[in-house]
C-alpha cells in the first residue's frame, strides 16, 4: 500500500515536470507556429539564474519563482526582436535560427561560468509514508503545474489580453484589421512562452545537475509532450503529460530506467501513428 | 664542348649529389636536434571538458617540468595538443594527424574508453608509442599501448568489503549504461558476492536520464543496506539531488567508484554528500610533500578556478614522466627502444607516491587510497601501498604474446 502511495506520487511528479518543461514550448508552438529548437537552453538560463542568486545570497524561492521566469521572459523579448520577427512563417529558418541559437547560448555559458556541474540544494525536506521516504518538492512541483496551467487557462479565458491573443492565434489578419498589432502580441507571446521555459529551469534547478548543456536532456522530452499534445495549448499538453508522465514513470518502476525510456519513445511514436494531429487534434478540436 | 653520353652522366650525377645533399645533411641534422614530439589528445570542450582540463594542465605541467630540467636527451621537448571536443570523430582524425602528419614520438590522452577503443587501433597501425592515463574498466593488453591509471582489481576491490564492513551485506547497484558502468557493475557484483554479500538488483541509466524518482522508489522497495554508483556526468549528479531531497541521505549509504572524479563534493551541498565513500588512485587531498608540490604548481599557474585535481591528473602527470624515464634508459625515443626499456620495470616518484610499470600487462603498480567525502572535500581513511593491476593480469600476458591488441572483458 505505502508503495503504491510512493509509486503514484512519482507518476504524478512525472507529469507535472513534463507540464512544466513543456509549457513555455508549447505556448510558442501553438500560439505562434513557431518551433523553438533553443527551449532547453531557455531552461538551462532559468536554472543558471537561480543557481547564481542563491549563491549571490538571494532567497531561494525568490530566486526561482521570480527571478529565473523574469530573467529569462526578458531574454525572449531581445531574441524575439533581434531574430525572431523577421522569420515569421518562415517553418524551416525560424527552426535553423534558434538551432544557432542554442549552440550560441551553450557556448557563451561555458565560456562565462565553466563546464562544471553546479546547482543548489532542494529547500524542501523529505517526508515518509509507512517505511518509504519521498521528497516535499514532489508535491510542490506538482502544485506549481496546476498553478501554471490555471493561470494560463485564466488569463487566456478572463482578460482582455488573452482574448487578443486567443484572436491573432486564430486570425492575424482579421485582427489587425481590428485594431490589433499583431507584431506586438507575437513579442508579448514569445516573451511569455521564454518566461515560462525560465520558471520550468528555476523549478528544476534543486533536482538536477545544471550544466550548460542540460538543456538536450529535457529538450527531446517537451517536443514529443509538444507534438503529441498538438496545437491545443493547454488541454493538448495536460494530456499528453498525463500520458505520457504515467507510461515513463510507471515503466521505468517495473522495468529499468532504460526501458523507461524506449517505452515511452515507443507510445510517443504509436500516438503519433495513431493520431497525427495529437492529442488535442481528435478530442479537444478548437479548444484551448 | 660536345656532350658525350659520358660526359652527361658525369655532370648530372654530380649535380644531383650536390641537390640532393642539403636536403639530406638538414633531415639527418634536424632528427638530432629538433625538438622530441609529444602529442596530445584531451576534451576540452563539450561535456567531458570539465574531466579533460585538468589532465591537460598535469600534461604540460609534467612536459614544462622536463624541459626546465634540460630536456631529453639533450633536446627540447614540444607538445603538440589537440582539442578532442569530446567527440569521438575528431579523436579518430587528430590521432591520424597526430601519427601521420605531425610525427609525433609518443602520445598520451584519451578520457572515456570509447575514446581509447578510437585512436588505439590507429597507432598500433602508424607504430607510435601510446599512453592512456585514465582509470577505466582493465583489460586492454597492447604492447604499443601504456595504461597508467587504476583498473577496478586497485580501487573496487577495495572499496566493496570496507563499504560492506561498516553498512551490511545487502547491495544496490546503479550505473551508467555504457562499457564503463556495464563493466564496472560486473567487478562490484563479483566484489561483493567474494566478500559473502547479495547483490539486489543492478540498474543501468541513460546519460540523459533526469528524473530518478522511480528509481529511488525501486531502491527503497528493495531495502539494501548499501549502494555502490558508477554514475557518470552532469545528468547523473542529479540522482544525488534527488536521492538527498527525498531524506534518503542518512536512510541508505553510499560508495562510488566514479563520484569525485569531476568535483561533485564541491558543487553538492554538504548535506547531499558527507559520508560518501569513494576509492582512487589519488586524491588532491593527500597531504604528502610531491602532492602538495603538484597541486600547488597547478593550482599557481591556473588559479582558484582549476576544477577538482584528481587521479586523472596525477596519472597523466606521472604517464608523462614515467615516458620520460623510459626514453633516458633508452638513449633514444624511437619505438622499440622505449617500450624495451620501459619494460624492464621503469618507476616515477609522483604525488600518489611511487608508481611502477608492470611489463606483462603494461599497467602500473600504484598506491591505491580509500576516502570519505567531509564537508565538500574528500577525508583520505586508508592507503593501500603498491597494488597491482591483478585483473588484467589474469588474463594478459604480453612477454608471452607481444603481438596481442585485444581488450579483454574479464570474465567474472
Amino acid at each position: 500500500m505505502d508503495i503504491a502511495i510512493i509509486v503514484g506520487l512519482d507518476v504524478i511528479s512525472g507529469i507535472a515536470s513534463l507540464v512544466l518543461i513543456s509549457a513555455g514550448l508549447a505556448v510558442i508552438f501553438g500560439m505562434m507556429k513557431i518551433i523553438n529548437l533553443a527551449h532547453g537552453e531557455f531552461l538551462m538560463l532559468g536554472a543558471y539564474a537561480t543557481v547564481l542568486s542563491v549563491s549571490a545570497g538571494v532567497n531561494i524561492w525568490l530566486a526561482m519563482l521570480v527571478i529565473a521566469p523574469v530573467f529569462v521572459g526578458l531574454f525572449g523579448v531581445l531574441v524575439e526582436r533581434c531574430l525572431i520577427q523577421f522569420l515569421y512563417g518562415r517553418l524551416v529558418d525560424t527552426m535553423l535560427a534558434t538551432w544557432g541559437l542554442s549552440l550560441v547560448i551553450v557556448g557563451g555559458t561555458t565560456m562565462i561560468f565553466g563546464n562544471t556541474i553546479v546547482g543548489v540544494g532542494s529547500p524542501l525536506g523529505g517526508f515518509s509514508v509507512g517505511q518509504y521516504q519521498s521528497s516535499l518538492y514532489t508535491p510542490f512541483l506538482a502544485l506549481m503545474a496546476i498553478l501554471l496551467m490555471t493561470t494560463v487557462w485564466a488569463v487566456m479565458k478572463f482578460t482582455r489580453a488573452g482574448l487578443i491573443a486567443r484572436a491573432v492565434m486564430q486570425n492575424p489578419d482579421m485582427a489587425a484589421t481590428l485594431g490589433v498589432n499583431p507584431a506586438r502580441v507575437y513579442m508579448a507571446t514569445f516573451g511569455a512562452g521564454a518566461a515560462m521555459s525560465g520558471l520550468a529551469g528555476g523549478l528544476l534547478a534543486p533536482v538536477a545537475g545544471v550544466v550548460p548543456t542540460m538543456g538536450a536532456a529535457y529538450i527531446a522530452k517537451a517536443f514529443i509532450t509538444v507534438v503529441g499534445g498538438g496545437t491545443s495549448v493547454l488541454w493538448g499538453l495536460i494530456t499528453a503529460s498525463g500520458l505520457f508522465g504515467f507510461i515513463n514513470q510507471i515503466a521505468a518502476f517495473l522495468t529499468t530506467p532504460v526501458f523507461g525510456e524506449v517505452i515511452l519513445f515507443v507510445a510517443a511514436v504509436v500516438l503519433i501513428r495513431m493520431l497525427p494531429t495529437g492529442i488535442s487534434g481528435k478530442f479537444f478540436k478548437g479548444r484551448l | 664542348m660536345t656532350l658525350s653520353r659520358r660526359n652527361f652522366l658525369r655532370t648530372t650525377a654530380i649535380g644531383g649529389a650536390a641537390l640532393a645533399a642539403p636536403s639530406l645533411i638538414g633531415s639527418m641534422a634536424q632528427a638530432a636536434d629538433g625538438p622530441i614530439r609529444i602529442g596530445s589528445l584531451l576534451d576540452l570542450a563539450g561535456p567531458l571538458a570539465a574531466t579533460g582540463e585538468p589532465m591537460a594542465y598535469a600534461t604540460e605541467l609534467a612536459v614544462e617540468e622536463l624541459n626546465n630540467a634540460g630536456g631529453l636527451l639533450g633536446r627540447e621537448l614540444e607538445l603538440v595538443s589537440y582539442d578532442t571536443q569530446s567527440s569521438i570523430q575528431l579523436y579518430s582524425q587528430f590521432a591520424q594527424q597526430l601519427a601521420v602528419r605531425d610525427k609525433v614520438d609518443v602520445i598520451h590522452g584519451g578520457i572515456t574508453s570509447a575514446s581509447r577503443e578510437a585512436i588505439r587501433p590507429i597507432f598500433d597501425r602508424f607504430r607510435t608509442l601510446y599512453f592512456y592515463n585514465t582509470l577505466y574498466e582493465g583489460g586492454v593488453c597492447d604492447r604499443n599501448t601504456f595504461n597508467t591509471g587504476t583498473t577496478p582489481a586497485q580501487t573496487v576491490e577495495k572499496l566493496v568489503p570496507y563499504a560492506m564492513n561498516l553498512w551490511g551485506k545487502k547491495v544496490y547497484i546503479i550505473a551508467a549504461d555504457y562499457n564503463y558502468g556495464q563493466i564496472t557493475a560486473k567487478w562490484m557484483k563479483k566484489y561483493v558476492q567474494d566478500n559473502g554479500g547479495e547483490v539486489l538488483s543492478i540498474d543501468f541509466f541513460p546519460l540523459d536520464v533526469t528524473n530518478f524518482g522511480p528509481s529511488i522508489s525501486r531502491i527503497q522497495a528493495a531495502k539494501p543496506d548499501l549502494l555502490l554508483s558508477a554514475m557518470v556526468g552532469g545528468n547523473h549528479t542529479a540522482f544525488y539531488r534527488q536521492w538527498a531531497a527525498a531524506g534518503l541521505k542518512g536512510e541508505i549509504p553510499i560508495a562510488s567508484t566514479t563520484f569525485g572524479l569531476v568535483n561533485e563534493p564541491a558543487t553538492l551541498e554538504a548535506a547531499e554528500s558527507n559520508g560518501v565513500l569513494g576509492s582512487y588512485g589519488y586524491f588532491e587531498e593527500l597531504q604528502t610533500p610531491a602532492s602538495l608540490a603538484f597541486v600547488k604548481a597547478i593550482k599557481d599557474k591556473h588559479g582558484a578556478q582549476t576544477p577538482y585535481i584528481s587521479e586523472l591528473a596525477a596519472a597523466s602527470y606521472e604517464g608523462v614522466h614515467l615516458w620520460a624515464e623510459g626514453v633516458k634508459k633508452a638513449g633514444t625515443v624511437d619505438r622499440i627502444p622505449v617500450i624495451e626499456a620501459l619494460e624492464t620495470g621503469i618507476s616515477f616518484d609522483g604525488p600518489s607516491g611511487k608508481v611502477v610499470i608492470d611489463p606483462k600487462t603494461h599497467h602500473v603498480t600504484r598506491n591505491a587510497f580509500l576516502a570519505e567525502v567531509e564537508d565538500k572535500s574528500w577525508k583520505v581513511l586508508e592507503t593501500f601501498e603498491q597494488q597491482a593491476p591483478l585483473d588484467t593480469a589474469a588474463v594478459c600476458d604480453l612477454e608471452a604474446n607481444p603481438t596481442d591488441t585485444t581488450q579483454y572483458e574479464i570474465d567474472i
